[in-house]
Protein backbone atom coordinates (compact mmCIF):
# COMPACT_ATOMS: atom_id res chain seq x y z
CA UNK A 1 0.00 0.00 0.00
CA UNK A 2 2.62 2.33 1.24
CA UNK A 3 5.04 1.66 -2.01
CA UNK A 4 1.60 1.79 -4.22
CA UNK A 5 1.00 5.19 -2.96
CA UNK A 6 4.88 6.36 -3.23
CA UNK A 7 4.92 5.22 -6.96
CA UNK A 8 1.52 6.74 -8.19
CA UNK A 9 2.98 9.71 -6.20
CA UNK A 10 6.23 9.90 -8.06
CA UNK A 11 4.23 9.31 -11.77
CA UNK A 12 1.86 11.80 -11.35
CA UNK A 13 4.65 14.35 -9.70
CA UNK A 14 6.54 13.18 -13.29
CA UNK A 15 3.02 13.53 -15.18
CA UNK A 16 3.08 17.29 -14.29
CA UNK A 17 6.34 18.09 -16.42
CA UNK A 18 5.22 15.80 -19.06
CA UNK A 19 1.26 17.42 -20.23
CA UNK A 20 1.02 20.11 -22.04
CA UNK A 21 -1.63 22.12 -20.46
CA UNK A 22 -1.67 24.08 -17.64
CA UNK A 23 -5.10 21.97 -16.19
CA UNK A 24 -3.55 19.17 -16.54
CA UNK A 25 -0.27 19.80 -14.79
CA UNK A 26 -2.79 21.13 -11.42
CA UNK A 27 -4.58 18.23 -11.57
CA UNK A 28 -1.39 15.97 -11.88
CA UNK A 29 -0.11 17.92 -9.07
CA UNK A 30 -2.82 17.48 -7.02
CA UNK A 31 -3.05 13.57 -7.72
CA UNK A 32 0.32 13.38 -6.35
CA UNK A 33 -0.78 15.25 -2.84
CA UNK A 34 -3.69 12.88 -2.94
CA UNK A 35 -1.11 10.10 -2.18
CA UNK A 36 0.82 12.11 0.21
CA UNK A 37 -1.75 12.35 2.16
CA UNK A 38 -2.68 8.86 1.74
CA UNK A 39 0.78 7.89 2.63
CA UNK A 40 0.09 10.03 6.46
CA UNK A 41 -3.28 7.82 6.81
CA UNK A 42 -1.31 4.51 5.84
CA UNK A 43 1.48 5.26 8.73
CA UNK A 44 -1.36 6.17 11.06
CA UNK A 45 -1.97 10.10 11.56
CA UNK A 46 -4.98 9.74 10.57
CA UNK A 47 -5.74 13.77 11.08
CA UNK A 48 -2.76 15.10 9.15
CA UNK A 49 -3.10 12.86 6.66
CA UNK A 50 -7.13 13.48 6.04
CA UNK A 51 -6.12 17.73 6.59
CA UNK A 52 -3.80 17.32 3.67
CA UNK A 53 -6.49 15.88 1.52
CA UNK A 54 -9.13 18.34 2.03
CA UNK A 55 -6.68 21.33 2.05
CA UNK A 56 -4.70 20.47 -0.87
CA UNK A 57 -7.51 20.13 -2.94
CA UNK A 58 -8.85 23.78 -2.03
CA UNK A 59 -5.92 24.89 -2.23
CA UNK A 60 -4.87 23.53 -5.65
CA UNK A 61 -8.74 24.37 -7.14
CA UNK A 62 -7.71 28.35 -5.96
CA UNK A 63 -4.13 27.67 -7.55
CA UNK A 64 -5.67 26.13 -11.01
CA UNK A 65 -7.54 29.90 -11.20
CA UNK A 66 -4.91 31.85 -10.42
CA UNK A 67 -2.30 29.37 -12.56
CA UNK A 68 -5.01 29.81 -16.13
CA UNK A 69 -5.33 33.29 -15.37
CA UNK A 70 -1.57 34.03 -15.60
CA UNK A 71 -0.25 32.06 -18.48
CA UNK A 72 0.64 33.48 -21.64
CA UNK A 73 -2.33 32.87 -23.46
CA UNK A 74 -5.59 34.11 -22.18
CA UNK A 75 -7.74 31.01 -22.41
CA UNK A 76 -5.10 28.83 -21.50
CA UNK A 77 -6.16 26.10 -23.61
CA UNK A 78 -2.95 26.38 -25.77
CA UNK A 79 -0.69 23.65 -25.80
CA UNK A 80 2.19 24.44 -22.91
CA UNK A 81 5.07 22.55 -21.28
CA UNK A 82 6.49 23.09 -18.02
CA UNK A 83 10.23 22.93 -18.97
CA UNK A 84 11.89 25.81 -18.70
CA UNK A 85 15.22 26.79 -18.37
CA UNK A 86 16.47 23.05 -18.75
CA UNK A 87 20.00 22.69 -17.93
CA UNK A 88 19.68 25.04 -15.09
CA UNK A 89 17.42 23.58 -13.72
CA UNK A 90 18.78 20.05 -13.93
CA UNK A 91 21.87 21.04 -12.43
CA UNK A 92 19.66 22.70 -9.20
CA UNK A 93 17.35 19.58 -9.59
CA UNK A 94 20.24 17.23 -9.31
CA UNK A 95 22.33 18.80 -6.61
CA UNK A 96 19.24 19.20 -4.38
CA UNK A 97 18.40 15.29 -5.08
CA UNK A 98 22.20 14.20 -4.53
CA UNK A 99 22.19 16.37 -1.04
CA UNK A 100 19.02 14.59 0.26
CA UNK A 101 19.70 11.38 -0.64
CA UNK A 102 23.58 11.50 0.47
CA UNK A 103 21.77 13.06 3.53
CA UNK A 104 19.36 9.84 3.74
CA UNK A 105 22.67 7.68 3.87
CA UNK A 106 25.30 9.80 6.04
CA UNK A 107 22.61 10.80 8.85
CA UNK A 108 22.88 8.37 11.76
CA UNK A 109 18.93 7.64 12.34
CA UNK A 110 18.20 7.44 16.01
CA UNK A 111 16.18 4.19 17.11
CA UNK A 112 12.83 3.99 17.69
CA UNK A 113 12.53 4.99 21.59
CA UNK A 114 9.22 3.81 23.24
CA UNK A 115 5.68 3.40 21.36
CA UNK A 116 3.63 5.71 19.42
CA UNK A 117 1.28 7.64 20.89
CA UNK A 118 -2.65 6.63 21.66
CA UNK A 119 -3.47 9.79 20.26
CA UNK A 120 -0.72 11.41 17.37
CA UNK A 121 -2.77 14.34 16.30
CA UNK A 122 -2.60 15.62 20.60
CA UNK A 123 1.30 14.58 20.40
CA UNK A 124 1.76 16.11 17.20
CA UNK A 125 0.14 19.64 18.62
CA UNK A 126 1.90 19.18 21.69
CA UNK A 127 5.63 18.76 19.87
CA UNK A 128 4.76 21.15 17.91
CA UNK A 129 3.63 23.95 19.78
CA UNK A 130 3.87 22.78 23.77
CA UNK A 131 3.55 25.57 25.65
CA UNK A 132 2.94 28.18 23.03
CA UNK A 133 -0.37 27.02 22.42
CA UNK A 134 -2.43 29.24 24.20
CA UNK A 135 -0.27 32.05 22.24
CA UNK A 136 -1.16 30.10 18.96
CA UNK A 137 -5.24 30.03 19.37
CA UNK A 138 -5.27 33.60 19.90
CA UNK A 139 -2.70 34.40 16.88
CA UNK A 140 -5.32 31.79 14.84
CA UNK A 141 -8.48 33.96 15.45
CA UNK A 142 -6.50 36.82 15.22
CA UNK A 143 -5.58 35.41 11.64
CA UNK A 144 -9.00 34.73 10.56
CA UNK A 145 -10.49 38.06 12.27
CA UNK A 146 -7.96 39.74 9.36
CA UNK A 147 -9.05 37.98 6.81
CA UNK A 148 -12.52 38.47 7.30
CA UNK A 149 -12.01 42.47 7.80
CA UNK A 150 -9.82 42.36 4.69
CA UNK A 151 -12.57 40.87 2.43
CA UNK A 152 -14.95 42.89 3.83
CA UNK A 153 -12.68 46.59 3.50
CA UNK A 154 -12.19 44.90 0.02
CA UNK A 155 -15.59 44.57 -0.95
CA UNK A 156 -17.15 47.38 -3.47
CA UNK A 157 -19.64 48.31 -0.43
CA UNK A 158 -17.16 48.39 2.21
CA UNK A 159 -14.14 51.27 2.73
CA UNK A 160 -14.53 53.31 -0.67
CA UNK A 161 -18.81 53.17 -0.92
CA UNK A 162 -19.89 52.56 -3.92
CA UNK A 163 -18.81 55.15 -6.74
CA UNK A 164 -15.13 54.58 -5.72
CA UNK B 1 -21.53 -1.37 3.05
CA UNK B 2 -25.31 -1.10 3.89
CA UNK B 3 -25.30 2.14 5.22
CA UNK B 4 -23.63 3.39 1.90
CA UNK B 5 -26.53 1.83 -0.27
CA UNK B 6 -28.84 3.66 2.11
CA UNK B 7 -28.16 6.38 1.73
CA UNK B 8 -28.05 5.71 -2.34
CA UNK B 9 -31.61 4.45 -2.00
CA UNK B 10 -32.32 8.09 -0.17
CA UNK B 11 -30.54 9.80 -3.10
CA UNK B 12 -32.92 8.47 -5.20
CA UNK B 13 -35.43 9.45 -3.26
CA UNK B 14 -34.67 12.77 -3.32
CA UNK B 15 -34.65 12.85 -6.94
CA UNK B 16 -38.31 11.36 -6.97
CA UNK B 17 -39.30 13.65 -4.28
CA UNK B 18 -37.89 16.77 -6.79
CA UNK B 19 -39.82 15.85 -9.26
CA UNK B 20 -42.99 15.56 -7.88
CA UNK B 21 -42.53 18.74 -6.36
CA UNK B 22 -42.05 20.10 -9.85
CA UNK B 23 -45.29 19.12 -10.95
CA UNK B 24 -44.15 15.56 -12.95
CA UNK B 25 -44.48 12.09 -12.14
CA UNK B 26 -42.43 10.32 -9.28
CA UNK B 27 -40.41 8.18 -11.87
CA UNK B 28 -39.67 10.59 -14.17
CA UNK B 29 -36.09 10.80 -13.13
CA UNK B 30 -36.12 6.71 -13.92
CA UNK B 31 -37.42 7.97 -17.32
CA UNK B 32 -34.83 10.22 -17.49
CA UNK B 33 -32.25 8.16 -16.43
CA UNK B 34 -32.54 5.26 -19.22
CA UNK B 35 -33.06 7.98 -21.59
CA UNK B 36 -29.22 9.51 -20.69
CA UNK B 37 -28.14 6.19 -20.64
CA UNK B 38 -29.36 5.62 -24.73
CA UNK B 39 -28.26 8.75 -25.73
CA UNK B 40 -25.43 9.11 -27.71
CA UNK B 41 -22.83 11.44 -25.90
CA UNK B 42 -22.14 15.04 -27.63
CA UNK B 43 -18.36 15.81 -28.56
CA UNK B 44 -16.64 19.26 -28.30
CA UNK B 45 -14.22 20.87 -30.06
CA UNK B 46 -10.90 20.24 -28.60
CA UNK B 47 -12.26 19.35 -25.09
CA UNK B 48 -9.84 18.00 -22.36
CA UNK B 49 -11.67 14.35 -22.13
CA UNK B 50 -9.72 12.96 -19.28
CA UNK B 51 -10.34 15.58 -17.37
CA UNK B 52 -14.05 15.94 -18.22
CA UNK B 53 -14.67 12.54 -17.52
CA UNK B 54 -12.32 13.03 -14.05
CA UNK B 55 -14.85 15.91 -13.11
CA UNK B 56 -17.71 13.53 -13.50
CA UNK B 57 -16.91 10.38 -12.50
CA UNK B 58 -15.45 11.90 -8.76
CA UNK B 59 -19.02 13.57 -7.96
CA UNK B 60 -20.45 10.27 -7.11
CA UNK B 61 -17.34 8.88 -5.92
CA UNK B 62 -16.76 11.49 -3.51
CA UNK B 63 -20.34 11.00 -2.47
CA UNK B 64 -20.35 7.18 -1.69
CA UNK B 65 -16.72 7.70 0.11
CA UNK B 66 -18.83 10.16 2.28
CA UNK B 67 -21.14 8.06 3.06
CA UNK B 68 -19.11 5.79 4.53
CA UNK B 69 -18.03 6.94 7.25
CA UNK B 70 -21.93 8.81 8.08
CA UNK B 71 -23.49 6.34 10.50
CA UNK B 72 -26.72 4.95 9.72
CA UNK B 73 -27.82 3.98 13.51
CA UNK B 74 -24.77 2.97 15.62
CA UNK B 75 -23.36 1.22 12.57
CA UNK B 76 -20.98 3.01 10.10
CA UNK B 77 -19.29 1.49 6.84
CA UNK B 78 -15.62 2.59 7.36
CA UNK B 79 -14.98 3.66 11.05
CA UNK B 80 -12.58 6.34 11.03
CA UNK B 81 -11.44 8.67 13.94
CA UNK B 82 -11.34 11.95 12.01
CA UNK B 83 -14.56 11.55 10.06
CA UNK B 84 -16.33 14.72 10.00
CA UNK B 85 -12.89 15.99 8.69
CA UNK B 86 -12.87 13.12 6.57
CA UNK B 87 -16.52 13.95 5.24
CA UNK B 88 -15.64 17.95 4.66
CA UNK B 89 -12.75 16.57 2.22
CA UNK B 90 -15.19 14.39 0.14
CA UNK B 91 -17.58 17.68 -0.36
CA UNK B 92 -14.83 19.91 -1.27
CA UNK B 93 -13.97 17.47 -3.98
CA UNK B 94 -17.20 18.55 -5.78
CA UNK B 95 -15.49 21.80 -6.45
CA UNK B 96 -12.72 20.00 -8.29
CA UNK B 97 -15.60 18.10 -10.51
CA UNK B 98 -17.70 20.93 -11.02
CA UNK B 99 -14.51 23.23 -12.42
CA UNK B 100 -13.16 20.13 -13.98
CA UNK B 101 -16.37 20.20 -16.11
CA UNK B 102 -16.55 23.42 -16.91
CA UNK B 103 -13.33 23.41 -17.96
CA UNK B 104 -12.89 20.07 -19.60
CA UNK B 105 -15.43 20.31 -22.19
CA UNK B 106 -14.18 23.64 -23.76
CA UNK B 107 -17.08 25.75 -23.77
CA UNK B 108 -17.44 29.04 -22.75
CA UNK B 109 -20.90 29.21 -20.76
CA UNK B 110 -19.52 25.71 -18.65
CA UNK B 111 -15.95 27.63 -18.16
CA UNK B 112 -17.81 30.55 -16.71
CA UNK B 113 -20.38 27.84 -14.07
CA UNK B 114 -16.97 26.31 -13.23
CA UNK B 115 -15.52 29.59 -11.81
CA UNK B 116 -19.06 30.66 -10.03
CA UNK B 117 -18.49 27.37 -8.15
CA UNK B 118 -14.66 28.15 -7.23
CA UNK B 119 -16.04 31.52 -5.78
CA UNK B 120 -19.20 30.36 -4.25
CA UNK B 121 -17.23 27.32 -2.47
CA UNK B 122 -14.70 29.54 -0.94
CA UNK B 123 -17.29 31.74 0.79
CA UNK B 124 -19.25 28.47 1.96
CA UNK B 125 -16.63 26.33 2.90
CA UNK B 126 -15.97 28.83 5.79
CA UNK B 127 -18.97 28.60 7.27
CA UNK B 128 -19.68 25.19 6.56
CA UNK B 129 -16.18 24.40 8.53
CA UNK B 130 -17.21 26.09 11.80
CA UNK B 131 -20.51 25.03 11.56
CA UNK B 132 -18.94 21.04 11.45
CA UNK B 133 -16.41 22.44 14.37
CA UNK B 134 -18.84 23.73 16.42
CA UNK B 135 -20.76 20.31 16.80
CA UNK B 136 -17.28 18.32 17.28
CA UNK B 137 -16.28 21.20 19.77
CA UNK B 138 -19.23 20.20 22.21
CA UNK B 139 -18.64 16.80 21.60
CA UNK B 140 -14.56 16.60 22.25
CA UNK B 141 -14.42 14.27 19.22
CA UNK B 142 -14.24 14.49 15.28
CA UNK B 143 -16.03 11.49 15.09
CA UNK B 144 -19.62 11.16 13.73
CA UNK B 145 -20.54 8.68 16.97
CA UNK B 146 -18.65 10.19 19.41
CA UNK B 147 -20.85 13.23 18.47
CA UNK B 148 -23.97 11.26 18.19
CA UNK B 149 -23.36 9.94 21.12
CA UNK B 150 -22.45 13.44 23.03
CA UNK B 151 -26.22 14.00 22.75
CA UNK B 152 -27.53 12.09 25.20
CA UNK B 153 -30.94 14.27 26.32
CA UNK B 154 -30.40 17.57 24.59
CA UNK B 155 -29.87 17.40 20.97
CA UNK B 156 -27.04 20.12 19.36
CA UNK B 157 -29.72 21.68 16.94
CA UNK B 158 -31.71 22.99 19.98
CA UNK B 159 -28.92 24.45 21.98
CA UNK B 160 -27.17 25.82 18.59
CA UNK B 161 -29.59 26.50 16.23
CA UNK B 162 -27.14 28.83 14.48
CA UNK B 163 -24.18 26.07 14.34
CA UNK B 164 -27.40 24.13 12.62
CA UNK B 165 -28.83 26.52 10.27
CA UNK B 166 -25.94 27.62 9.02
CA UNK B 167 -25.01 23.97 8.35
CA UNK B 168 -28.25 23.63 6.33
CA UNK B 169 -27.36 26.76 4.48
CA UNK B 170 -23.85 25.96 3.48
CA UNK B 171 -24.50 22.62 2.70
CA UNK B 172 -27.00 23.91 0.11
CA UNK B 173 -24.34 25.81 -1.63
CA UNK B 174 -21.93 22.93 -1.15
CA UNK B 175 -23.97 21.12 -3.22
CA UNK B 176 -24.78 23.93 -5.45
CA UNK B 177 -28.46 22.78 -5.16
CA UNK B 178 -31.65 24.74 -4.95
CA UNK B 179 -30.95 28.75 -4.51
CA UNK B 180 -27.39 28.04 -4.81
CA UNK B 181 -27.34 26.42 -8.85
CA UNK B 182 -25.69 29.54 -9.44
CA UNK B 183 -22.94 27.35 -10.72
CA UNK B 184 -25.70 25.37 -13.18
CA UNK B 185 -27.75 28.60 -13.57
CA UNK B 186 -30.10 29.11 -16.27
CA UNK B 187 -28.45 32.30 -16.98
CA UNK B 188 -25.69 30.78 -18.37
CA UNK B 189 -27.61 28.02 -20.39
CA UNK B 190 -26.93 25.38 -17.88
CA UNK B 191 -23.33 26.36 -16.88
CA UNK B 192 -20.85 23.97 -15.81
CA UNK B 193 -23.31 20.94 -17.05
CA UNK B 194 -23.96 22.62 -20.40
CA UNK B 195 -22.34 20.42 -22.73
CA UNK B 196 -22.75 17.11 -20.52
CA UNK B 197 -24.89 14.81 -22.64
CA UNK B 198 -26.03 11.15 -22.36
CA UNK B 199 -24.02 8.77 -19.31
CA UNK B 200 -21.74 11.13 -18.49
CA UNK B 201 -24.80 13.77 -17.35
CA UNK B 202 -26.65 10.86 -15.77
CA UNK B 203 -23.18 10.19 -13.64
CA UNK B 204 -22.57 13.44 -13.03
CA UNK B 205 -26.10 14.65 -11.67
CA UNK B 206 -26.59 10.99 -9.53
CA UNK B 207 -23.59 12.47 -7.84
CA UNK B 208 -24.84 15.48 -6.99
CA UNK B 209 -28.15 13.58 -5.38
CA UNK B 210 -25.60 11.74 -3.89
CA UNK B 211 -23.61 14.24 -2.38
CA UNK B 212 -26.79 15.96 -1.12
CA UNK B 213 -28.45 12.86 0.28
CA UNK B 214 -24.89 12.58 2.23
CA UNK B 215 -25.32 15.94 3.55
CA UNK B 216 -28.52 15.51 4.86
CA UNK B 217 -27.63 12.34 6.49
CA UNK B 218 -24.10 13.61 7.96
CA UNK B 219 -26.70 16.45 9.83
CA UNK B 220 -28.61 13.81 11.34
CA UNK B 221 -25.28 12.27 14.10
CA UNK B 222 -24.07 16.56 13.94
CA UNK B 223 -27.33 18.02 14.87
CA UNK B 224 -30.77 15.73 15.49
CA UNK B 225 -29.17 13.13 18.06
CA UNK B 226 -28.00 10.76 15.31
CA UNK B 227 -29.93 7.39 16.14
CA UNK B 228 -31.43 8.32 19.32
CA UNK B 229 -35.51 7.80 19.48
CA UNK B 230 -38.23 6.08 21.24
CA UNK B 231 -39.79 2.81 20.06
CA UNK B 232 -37.96 2.08 16.59
CA UNK B 233 -34.40 1.13 16.29
CA UNK B 234 -31.09 3.78 16.01
CA UNK B 235 -30.33 2.94 12.20
CA UNK B 236 -34.51 3.66 11.28
CA UNK B 237 -34.51 6.78 13.51
CA UNK B 238 -30.95 7.48 11.39
CA UNK B 239 -32.78 7.19 8.22
CA UNK B 240 -36.41 8.91 9.12
CA UNK B 241 -34.51 11.87 10.58
CA UNK B 242 -31.97 12.42 7.42
CA UNK B 243 -34.70 11.78 5.11
CA UNK B 244 -36.74 14.58 6.74
CA UNK B 245 -33.78 17.50 6.41
CA UNK B 246 -33.39 15.60 2.87
CA UNK B 247 -36.98 16.55 2.12
CA UNK B 248 -36.27 19.99 3.37
CA UNK B 249 -33.49 20.77 1.09
CA UNK B 250 -34.97 19.13 -2.10
CA UNK B 251 -38.29 21.16 -1.03
CA UNK B 252 -35.94 24.55 -0.61
CA UNK B 253 -34.90 24.07 -4.46
CA UNK B 254 -38.82 24.77 -5.63
CA UNK B 255 -39.56 27.37 -2.91
CA UNK B 256 -36.45 29.42 -3.13
CA UNK B 257 -35.07 32.13 -5.64
CA UNK B 258 -31.35 31.18 -7.57
CA UNK B 259 -29.38 33.83 -5.51
CA UNK B 260 -26.80 35.80 -7.00
CA UNK B 261 -23.53 34.70 -5.63
CA UNK B 262 -22.04 37.68 -5.50
CA UNK B 263 -24.49 39.53 -3.71
CA UNK B 264 -25.18 36.39 -1.50
CA UNK B 265 -21.42 36.21 -1.01
CA UNK B 266 -21.65 39.78 0.85
CA UNK B 267 -23.96 37.68 3.16
CA UNK B 268 -21.92 34.73 3.77
CA UNK B 269 -18.32 36.30 4.77
CA UNK B 270 -20.27 39.46 7.13
CA UNK B 271 -23.41 37.59 8.51
CA UNK B 272 -22.75 33.83 8.35
CA UNK B 273 -19.18 33.50 9.62
CA UNK B 274 -19.39 35.97 12.41
CA UNK B 275 -22.90 34.76 13.61
CA UNK B 276 -21.55 31.09 13.67
CA UNK B 277 -18.25 32.24 15.03
CA UNK B 278 -20.16 34.02 18.07
CA UNK B 279 -22.32 30.30 18.49
CA UNK B 280 -18.77 28.66 18.14
CA UNK B 281 -17.99 31.12 21.38
CA UNK B 282 -21.08 30.44 23.16
CA UNK B 283 -20.57 26.17 22.87
CA UNK B 284 -16.39 27.03 23.83
CA UNK B 285 -18.04 28.88 26.83
CA UNK B 286 -20.93 26.04 27.91
CA UNK B 287 -18.37 23.32 27.03
CA UNK B 288 -15.45 24.30 28.88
Amino acid sequence: MVWALGAVAVACGVAVFVVDSMARATFALLASFLCTGGLLMAAGLHYPGVLVILMMIMEMLVMAVFMVMYMMNPAGLMPMSMLHNRRGALAVAGTAFAAMVAGIVAVPWPERAGRPPDEPAVALGEAIMGSKMLVMMVIGVAILATMIATVVLAMKSGRYGDDA
Amino acid sequence: MAEVAVLGVLAVAAASLDALLGGRRWDAPLREAARLLTTARRATVRSDVPLMRTGVVVLPVAAAVAAAVVPVGGGVAAGVPVSVVWFNAMEVVAWAAVWLVGWGTNSAFALVGGYRFLAQGLAYELPHMFALVTAALAAHSLDFREIAAAQDGLWFGVWMPVGFAVYLVSALAMTFWGPFGHPVGDDVAGGAVLELSGADRLVFFAGRYGLLAVAAAASVPLFLGGGAGPVLPGWAWSVVKAAVVLALLVWARRRLPVLRMERFMTAAWTVLIPAVLLQMLVVGIVVV
